[in-house]
């Protein structure tokens, strides 16, 4: 196995040095963090190089950590090399306040709807999205309902009794 | 498909000519499932389209924080409800992954055999829908007879028909009946013929040949920037298979090809389709070779602490009680961590990501569906085709509603 | 020589509505007759959104045959079909669709639910489903079931035959008939 874990960890700090962070291996798969301003950059670098070839966006998503002040979005990309069959996950966390993360639509055509659906869910402004507006939910909803702080129920039920139905 | 060749030249500002907006909306035939693709067009031929996904949306994502990890399994059942063992299937293996649970061989056999039964109904539903399309109702109806073959083999096996629940984490929860391998018999005796007659009516015949050829094809290099997966990547020529590439569930043992295409036409994603299902019956019949050698009464693995043990020995024995009791009422030790386990669904890579922070349910789980990434492909495989090639595309690339999540 | 004909000589037939027969003629209401018409000729419009969806694809198809009820022809228009099947979850985002197929149909309509979701919700009692269509429109018959087995929907399907021939002519004029449509907010 030519591309392993500690290579691409290695040829990312020569390339990016310390603004990379938390390297850690989680089921063979690196994971990493990058700040939001470079997610752009590293991706690009990751897509060019010839021996990474990081060209395939599995998946897009995002995760909400309320606790983590500052930082309460995480928005997820899980990249895969098809010729070395090895995967690779970044994260970039962005606070709440200002979710504002570059789009990977001029790289990756697949992420267009994968970051709509993460605007939709969690409210993560995706700067220069071609076409940024909610996917799954009804265009109409004023907040972003995958946020913990959200409910799962419909609340303006009157049909349902709680004390049977224990929500 | 160019369309300045096909249409008459005439001295500009002759005829003001101007795009009409046809909607194929949520509700129609030619949608197998609720998506809306708004048609923009130039006489018959499509200029640009744009969907709407999002009219089934049942927020699976959400729910799935609320419930314990052995109740997501109903769940995932209607993710990609025409092959719904194969979801099943993969989360548990992706719980499987997390909490470090090994499975017997057995289980292992006979899981590849209930996904590629999954596979071939998926496929079978796929390509008699395109045949439908083009008006070859006969081929959908002859095949969805053995559908029903594979309903009674789910039956026998967990009980239900279609959301089939099927499976635990660790194995099954039954073992499966002399009379489910009698029926998986039945069904690799009969399906063969049935399949070689709806080939032969469908593969040479003259008038699907000429509806599916170079309708909606892809390059490898645009199928790849769109995230496809599965048979319409196969189609394009790209090998990739998670069965092959990430081996899960004893795939490694068993001798199978990818079939791949060329053009990455409806015709090529049809009869890569073709193909894939005579090598399921294949991979089903090594299976059912391999599992004579193994012990008959081994169904689950042996993790006391996640598996419910037997009733009776909840009854009598104290570990067996406090297990039953820690696993019902979600006490048990979930290791916390992050993954992304993949399976080959019948679409694609279906992806699992799950972030445990210990608890009795997932801190956040995402479905990496694969409907839902290359359904964004539609306007450029379409654009400049004629209105039926646009709908022979759209049930080509077999879209499942729930899958969209939408 | 021509080839052996052979007749079916096991046709059944549908049993006659009470009435007054004599030599060469049949009298009965025409409730009776309309209503017998009626029910064995349904033309259903399958609104199939998810999983149910599927279970009635296997209901049409051979084994189960729905066609033998008289659902022959599934027209796929709300304007030429009596019976509005619906079969699956039906999202928030799909209810105003839902309530236009319904409103474009003519009378006499009905509408059977098939399904726990389209019946109230099913499993998924969350922010963006529908739980139950009767939220928007009347629905005269309930089918649960996860999906519902075909023989379930069939069974649903033989309960608005019944409901079919049963019904007076003059229901849909009738002013209880007009104040359950204004309940609904559909004049």
């Amino acid at each position: 196995m030519s591309l392993t874990n500690d290579y691409i960890k290695q040829r990312l700090v020569e390339k990016f040095g310390e603004a990379l962070t938390s390297f850690e291996e989680s089921f063979d798969v690196l994971t990493f963090t990058a700040p939001a301003a470079l997610n752009l950059k590293v991706m690009q670098f990751l897509y060019d190089d010839e021996e990474l070839q990081f060209r395939f966006l599995t998946d897009l998503t995002a995760v909400h950590y309320p606790h983590l002040p500052d930082a309460e979005l995480a928005v997820v990309y899980h990249l895969y090399n098809f010729r070395e069959k090895v995967r690779l996950r970044m994260k970039i966390f962005v606070p709440v306040a200002a979710p504002q993360v570059f789009t990977a639509t001029k790289l990756f055509e697949s992420a267009n709807w994968m970051e709509r659906e993460t605007y939709d869910f969690f409210g993560v402004d995706f700067v220069g999205h071609p076409n940024l507006k909610r996917i799954l939910n009804v265009d109409e909803m004023t907040y972003f309902p995958m946020r913990k702080e959200f409910p799962l129920e419909d609340q303006s039920r009157i049909d349902k009794d709680d004390e049977m139905f224990g929500r | 498909m160019n369309m300045e060749q096909q249409h008459i030249k005439l001295p500009q500002g002759a005829i003001e000519k101007q795009t009409n907006t046809l909607n194929l909306g949520p509700t129609h035939p030619a949608t197998h499932g609720v998506f809306q693709n708004i048609l923009e067009m130039d006489g018959e031929r499509v200029v640009n389209t744009e969907s709407t996904v999002g009219y089934i949306h049942r927020a699976f994502e959400k729910i799935a924080e609320r419930r314990p990890y052995y109740q997501i399994t109903p769940l995932t059942d209607r993710l990609n409800y025409c092959s719904a063992p194969i979801n099943n299937m993969g989360w548990h293996l992706t719980v499987e992954k997390l909490l470090g649970i090994q499975t017997p061989k057995r289980v292992d056999y006979l899981r590849v055999i209930i996904m590629e039964l999954a596979r071939i109904t998926d496929h079978l539903i796929c390509n008699g829908v395109v045949g439908v399309d083009t008006g070859a109702f006969t081929g959908f109806l002859y095949l969805m007879k053995y559908r029903e073959l594979v309903y009674e083999i789910y039956e026998e096996v967990c009980g239900s028909r279609l959301t089939t629940n099927i499976g635990r984490i660790g194995g099954f929860e039954r073992n499966f009946t002399p009379a489910a391998f009698q029926k998986i018999e039945k069904f690799l005796a009969e399906y063969p013929k049935a399949l070689k007659e709806f080939e032969t009516l469908m593969t040479r015949n003259r008038i699907f040949v000429e509806r599916t050829t170079g309708v909606g094809p892809i390059s490898a290099e645009r199928a790849m920037s769109y995230g496809f997966t599965g048979p319409n990547l196969r189609a394009a020529g790209v090998d990739y298979d998670v069965r092959v590439a990430h081996p899960y569930s004893s795939y490694e043992d068993f001798d199978f090809t990818i079939p791949v295409g060329t053009t990455g036409d409806c015709y090529d994603r049809f009869l890569v389709r073709n193909a894939e299902m005579w090598e399921s019956l294949s991979i089903i019949r090594q299976a059912m070779d391999k599992l004579k050698d193994l012990p008959e009464e081994v169904y689950h693995a042996e993790v006391p602490a996640y598996y419910l043990p037997e009733k009776q020995d909840v009854y009598t024995k104290m570990e067996a009680l406090i297990y039953h009791f820690k696993i019902i009422m979600g006490e048990s030790d979930i290791l916390p961590g992050e993954l992304y386990n993949a399976v080959e669904g019948a679409n694609g890579e279906l992806g699992f990501y799950l972030i445990s922070d210990g608890g009795r349910s997932p801190y956040r789980l995402h479905f990496r569906r694969p409907c839902f990434i290359y359904y964004q492909a539609y306007p450029e495989l379409v654009k400049g085709a004629m209105l039926s090639d646009a709908i022979i595309c759209l049930s080509s690339l077999n879209l499942i509603a729930g899958e969209l999540d939408a | 020589m021509a080839r052996p004909v052979q007749h079916n000589t096991k046709v059944k037939m549908v049993e006659m509505p009470k009435g007054y027969s004599g030599e060469g003629f049949f009298a009965t209401s025409f409730d009776k007759v309309i209503g017998l018409a009626r029910k064995n000729s349904i033309w259903p419009l399958p609104f199939a959104t998810s999983c149910c969806g599927i279970e009635f694809m296997a209901t049409a198809a051979a084994h189960y045959d729905l066609a033998r009820f008289g659902a022959e022809r599934m027209a796929f228009t709300p304007r030429q079909c009596d019976l509005l099947m619906v079969m699956g979850t039906i999202a928030k985002k799909m209810g105003p669709v839902l309530r236009q197929v319904y409103l474009q149909m003519a009378e006499p309509r009905w509408v059977i639910a098939v399904g726990a979701c389209a019946s109230s919700g099913g499993v998924f009692d969350t922010y963006s489903v529908l739980q139950g269509i009767d939220q928007i429109i009347p629905v005269d018959v309930y089918v649960p079931g996860c999906p519902p087995r075909p023989e379930a929907i069939l069974d649903g399907f033989m309960k608005i035959q019944e409901l079919v021939g049963q019904e007076s002519l003059r229901r849909r004029h009738s002013e209880k008939y007009k104040e359950l449509l204004n309940g609904y907010g559909i004049q």
